[in-house]
Protein backbone atom coordinates (compact mmCIF):
# COMPACT_ATOMS: atom_id res chain seq x y z
CA UNK A 1 0.00 0.00 0.00
CA UNK A 2 1.31 3.39 -0.99
CA UNK A 3 1.76 5.97 1.74
CA UNK A 4 0.62 9.55 1.23
CA UNK A 5 4.19 10.72 1.17
CA UNK A 6 5.11 8.26 -1.57
CA UNK A 7 2.05 9.20 -3.50
CA UNK A 8 3.03 12.90 -3.49
CA UNK A 9 6.30 11.91 -5.15
CA UNK A 10 4.51 9.94 -7.84
CA UNK A 11 2.01 12.75 -8.37
CA UNK A 12 4.86 15.16 -8.95
CA UNK A 13 6.74 12.76 -11.22
CA UNK A 14 3.59 12.18 -13.23
CA UNK A 15 4.07 15.74 -14.50
CA UNK A 16 7.50 14.83 -15.81
CA UNK A 17 7.29 11.30 -17.13
CA UNK A 18 4.64 8.69 -17.92
CA UNK A 19 4.21 6.49 -14.87
CA UNK A 20 4.59 2.75 -15.25
CA UNK A 21 1.53 0.50 -15.11
CA UNK A 22 2.38 -0.74 -11.63
CA UNK A 23 2.88 2.77 -10.35
CA UNK A 24 -0.38 3.93 -11.88
CA UNK A 25 -2.36 1.12 -10.32
CA UNK A 26 -0.89 1.69 -6.87
CA UNK A 27 -1.53 5.39 -7.18
CA UNK A 28 -5.12 5.02 -8.37
CA UNK A 29 -5.86 2.63 -5.51
CA UNK A 30 -4.45 5.09 -3.05
CA UNK A 31 -6.35 8.03 -4.52
CA UNK A 32 -9.61 6.12 -4.23
CA UNK A 33 -9.36 6.17 -0.49
CA UNK A 34 -7.38 9.33 0.14
CA UNK A 35 -9.02 12.70 -0.10
CA UNK A 36 -5.84 14.63 0.80
CA UNK A 37 -3.90 13.08 -2.05
CA UNK A 38 -6.74 13.66 -4.47
CA UNK A 39 -6.58 17.34 -3.56
CA UNK A 40 -2.81 17.17 -3.95
CA UNK A 41 -3.21 15.82 -7.45
CA UNK A 42 -5.54 18.68 -8.45
CA UNK A 43 -3.12 21.11 -6.93
CA UNK A 44 -0.23 19.69 -8.97
CA UNK A 45 -2.30 19.95 -12.15
CA UNK A 46 -3.22 23.48 -11.23
CA UNK A 47 0.44 24.43 -10.72
CA UNK A 48 1.27 23.18 -14.18
CA UNK A 49 -1.64 25.15 -15.64
CA UNK A 50 -0.67 28.27 -13.70
CA UNK A 51 2.92 28.11 -14.97
CA UNK A 52 1.76 27.79 -18.56
CA UNK A 53 -0.62 30.65 -18.04
CA UNK A 54 2.11 32.74 -16.44
CA UNK A 55 4.42 32.41 -19.43
CA UNK A 56 1.73 32.97 -21.99
CA UNK A 57 0.45 36.03 -20.12
CA UNK A 58 3.95 37.41 -20.16
CA UNK A 59 4.77 36.58 -23.70
CA UNK A 60 1.50 37.02 -25.44
CA UNK A 61 1.75 40.26 -27.29
CA UNK A 62 -1.74 40.96 -26.05
CA UNK A 63 -2.12 44.04 -28.12
CA UNK A 64 -4.24 45.52 -25.38
CA UNK A 65 -1.48 45.54 -22.82
CA UNK A 66 0.18 48.40 -24.64
CA UNK A 67 -2.65 50.76 -23.99
CA UNK A 68 -3.11 50.84 -20.31
CA UNK A 69 -2.08 53.48 -18.06
CA UNK A 70 -4.66 52.41 -15.50
CA UNK A 71 -5.40 54.95 -12.91
CA UNK B 1 5.45 50.00 -38.03
CA UNK B 2 3.42 49.77 -34.85
CA UNK B 3 6.39 49.24 -32.59
CA UNK B 4 6.78 52.47 -30.70
CA UNK B 5 8.71 53.36 -27.58
CA UNK B 6 5.79 52.85 -25.29
CA UNK B 7 5.28 49.33 -26.58
CA UNK B 8 8.98 48.52 -26.29
CA UNK B 9 8.96 49.75 -22.70
CA UNK B 10 6.04 47.47 -21.85
CA UNK B 11 7.73 44.49 -23.47
CA UNK B 12 10.94 45.33 -21.70
CA UNK B 13 9.20 45.31 -18.32
CA UNK B 14 7.69 41.89 -18.96
CA UNK B 15 11.03 40.56 -20.16
CA UNK B 16 12.84 41.89 -17.13
CA UNK B 17 10.37 40.29 -14.77
CA UNK B 18 10.73 36.97 -16.56
CA UNK B 19 14.53 37.11 -16.64
CA UNK B 20 14.87 38.26 -13.07
CA UNK B 21 12.68 35.50 -11.69
CA UNK B 22 14.93 32.94 -13.28
CA UNK B 23 18.34 34.49 -12.98
CA UNK B 24 17.86 36.17 -9.60
CA UNK B 25 20.46 38.70 -10.50
CA UNK B 26 19.32 42.17 -11.52
CA UNK B 27 22.42 43.04 -13.54
CA UNK B 28 22.49 39.74 -15.41
CA UNK B 29 18.79 39.99 -16.15
CA UNK B 30 19.18 43.56 -17.37
CA UNK B 31 21.99 42.53 -19.74
CA UNK B 32 20.09 39.54 -21.08
CA UNK B 33 17.03 41.68 -21.79
CA UNK B 34 19.09 44.41 -23.41
CA UNK B 35 20.90 41.92 -25.65
CA UNK B 36 17.67 40.26 -26.70
CA UNK B 37 15.96 43.57 -27.46
CA UNK B 38 18.92 44.87 -29.41
CA UNK B 39 19.07 41.69 -31.44
CA UNK B 40 15.38 41.93 -32.20
CA UNK B 41 15.32 45.63 -33.02
CA UNK B 42 18.34 45.56 -35.28
CA UNK B 43 17.27 42.50 -37.20
CA UNK B 44 16.09 42.87 -40.75
CA UNK B 45 13.09 40.74 -40.07
CA UNK B 46 9.67 42.21 -40.34
CA UNK B 47 6.87 41.21 -38.04
CA UNK B 48 3.23 40.70 -38.72
CA UNK B 49 2.37 42.67 -35.61
CA UNK B 50 3.18 43.36 -32.02
CA UNK B 51 2.35 39.83 -30.90
CA UNK B 52 4.72 38.32 -33.42
CA UNK B 53 7.45 40.70 -32.32
CA UNK B 54 6.97 39.96 -28.65
CA UNK B 55 6.92 36.23 -29.17
CA UNK B 56 10.11 36.47 -31.17
CA UNK B 57 12.01 38.65 -28.73
CA UNK B 58 10.97 36.39 -25.86
CA UNK B 59 12.37 33.47 -27.83
CA UNK B 60 15.72 35.21 -27.98
CA UNK B 61 15.51 35.99 -24.28
CA UNK B 62 14.81 32.37 -23.40
CA UNK B 63 17.93 31.30 -25.26
CA UNK B 64 19.99 33.90 -23.44
CA UNK B 65 18.66 32.75 -20.10
CA UNK B 66 19.47 29.16 -20.94
CA UNK B 67 23.03 30.13 -21.93
CA UNK B 68 23.52 31.99 -18.67
CA UNK B 69 22.16 29.10 -16.64
CA UNK B 70 24.53 26.76 -18.48
CA UNK B 71 27.53 28.93 -17.75
CA UNK B 72 26.47 29.30 -14.17
CA UNK B 73 25.93 25.58 -13.67
CA UNK B 74 29.61 24.93 -14.31
CA UNK B 75 30.55 26.86 -11.22
CA UNK B 76 27.71 26.04 -8.81
CA UNK B 77 26.78 22.72 -7.39
CA UNK B 78 23.04 22.47 -7.87
CA UNK B 79 22.70 19.24 -5.95
CA UNK B 80 24.19 20.46 -2.70
CA UNK B 81 21.45 21.16 -0.21
CA UNK B 82 21.19 24.71 1.16
CA UNK B 83 19.83 25.44 4.63
CA UNK B 84 16.63 26.75 3.08
CA UNK B 85 16.15 23.56 1.14
CA UNK B 86 16.86 21.47 4.19
CA UNK B 87 14.25 23.47 6.07
CA UNK B 88 11.71 22.93 3.30
CA UNK B 89 12.28 19.19 3.45
CA UNK B 90 11.87 19.17 7.20
CA UNK B 91 8.65 21.11 7.06
CA UNK B 92 7.40 18.75 4.35
CA UNK B 93 8.19 15.72 6.52
CA UNK B 94 6.34 17.34 9.40
CA UNK B 95 3.10 17.19 7.40
CA UNK B 96 3.00 13.42 7.86
CA UNK B 97 2.53 11.06 10.77
CA UNK B 98 4.70 8.07 11.60
CA UNK B 99 3.21 5.94 8.88
CA UNK B 100 3.73 8.69 6.29
CA UNK B 101 0.09 9.60 5.97
CA UNK B 102 -1.15 13.19 6.23
CA UNK B 103 -1.62 14.57 9.70
CA UNK B 104 -5.28 15.48 9.75
CA UNK B 105 -4.71 19.24 10.03
CA UNK B 106 -2.12 19.22 7.26
CA UNK B 107 -4.13 17.40 4.66
CA UNK B 108 -4.09 19.24 1.32
CA UNK B 109 -7.29 21.18 0.98
CA UNK B 110 -9.81 21.49 -1.77
CA UNK B 111 -9.04 24.69 -3.68
CA UNK B 112 -12.44 24.85 -5.30
CA UNK B 113 -12.14 26.24 -8.81
CA UNK B 114 -8.58 27.54 -8.73
CA UNK B 115 -8.66 28.32 -12.47
CA UNK B 116 -10.80 31.32 -11.65
CA UNK B 117 -7.85 32.81 -9.83
CA UNK B 118 -5.87 32.89 -13.05
CA UNK B 119 -7.92 35.89 -14.09
CA UNK B 120 -7.10 37.87 -10.98
CA UNK B 121 -4.18 40.24 -10.95
CA UNK B 122 -3.76 39.77 -7.18
CA UNK B 123 -3.30 36.04 -7.67
CA UNK B 124 -0.35 36.64 -9.97
CA UNK B 125 1.24 38.91 -7.42
CA UNK B 126 0.97 36.16 -4.82
CA UNK B 127 2.24 33.61 -7.33
CA UNK B 128 5.35 35.66 -8.02
CA UNK B 129 6.05 36.19 -4.36
CA UNK B 130 5.78 32.43 -3.83
CA UNK B 131 8.17 31.78 -6.72
CA UNK B 132 10.63 34.27 -5.32
CA UNK B 133 10.49 32.53 -1.98
CA UNK B 134 11.81 29.28 -3.41
CA UNK B 135 15.51 28.74 -2.70
CA UNK B 136 17.66 29.61 -5.69
CA UNK B 137 18.63 26.18 -6.98
CA UNK B 138 15.20 24.74 -6.36
CA UNK B 139 13.68 27.63 -8.28
CA UNK B 140 16.14 27.25 -11.12
CA UNK B 141 15.32 23.60 -11.74
CA UNK B 142 11.61 24.25 -11.43
CA UNK B 143 11.61 27.19 -13.81
CA UNK B 144 13.72 25.38 -16.38
CA UNK B 145 11.13 22.67 -16.37
CA UNK B 146 7.99 24.80 -16.23
CA UNK B 147 8.88 28.12 -17.85
CA UNK B 148 11.62 27.19 -20.28
CA UNK B 149 9.83 23.89 -20.88
CA UNK B 150 12.81 21.61 -20.86
CA UNK B 151 12.17 17.90 -20.57
CA UNK B 152 13.27 16.62 -17.18
CA UNK B 153 16.11 14.66 -18.76
CA UNK B 154 17.42 17.84 -20.38
CA UNK B 155 17.25 19.78 -17.14
CA UNK B 156 19.30 17.06 -15.45
CA UNK B 157 21.93 16.93 -18.13
CA UNK B 158 22.21 20.72 -18.45
CA UNK B 159 22.72 21.06 -14.73
CA UNK B 160 24.70 17.85 -14.33
CA UNK B 161 22.42 16.27 -11.74
CA UNK B 162 20.90 12.81 -11.65
CA UNK B 163 17.32 12.16 -12.69
CA UNK B 164 16.33 11.11 -9.21
CA UNK B 165 17.82 14.27 -7.79
CA UNK B 166 15.95 16.28 -10.38
CA UNK B 167 12.72 14.60 -9.32
CA UNK B 168 13.42 15.36 -5.69
CA UNK B 169 14.08 19.01 -6.47
CA UNK B 170 10.95 19.39 -8.62
CA UNK B 171 8.86 17.76 -5.93
CA UNK B 172 10.34 20.12 -3.34
CA UNK B 173 9.59 23.14 -5.52
CA UNK B 174 6.03 22.09 -6.26
CA UNK B 175 5.34 21.34 -2.67
CA UNK B 176 6.78 24.67 -1.59
CA UNK B 177 4.63 26.52 -4.09
CA UNK B 178 1.59 24.51 -3.20
CA UNK B 179 1.91 25.37 0.46
CA UNK B 180 2.71 28.99 -0.21
CA UNK B 181 -0.39 29.35 -2.41
CA UNK B 182 -2.55 27.43 0.01
CA UNK B 183 -1.41 29.55 2.93
CA UNK B 184 -1.57 32.90 1.18
CA UNK B 185 -4.32 32.57 -1.34
CA UNK B 186 -6.56 29.52 -1.31
CA UNK B 187 -7.14 28.84 2.34
CA UNK B 188 -5.53 31.49 4.44
CA UNK B 189 -6.91 30.19 7.72
CA UNK B 190 -5.56 32.83 10.01
CA UNK B 191 -5.57 35.76 7.67
CA UNK B 192 -8.14 38.24 8.76
CA UNK B 193 -7.36 41.80 8.04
Amino acid sequence: MLSCKESTHLLSEALDRPLGTGERIKLEMHLLICNGCRNYRYQMDFLRAACKNFTSRNEAGDDESGKKPTE
Amino acid sequence: MLIDNEFIEAVRRDMLKFAQLQLRDAALAEDAVQDALTAALTSERSFAGRSAFKTWVFGILRNKIVDLIRQNSRTTNISSLSDDEQAMDESFDALFNNSDHWQSNNRPQNWGNPEESLREQRFWEVFEICLNHLPENTARVFMMREFLEFETAEVCSELAISVSNCNVILHRARNGLRRCLEGSWFAPGERRC
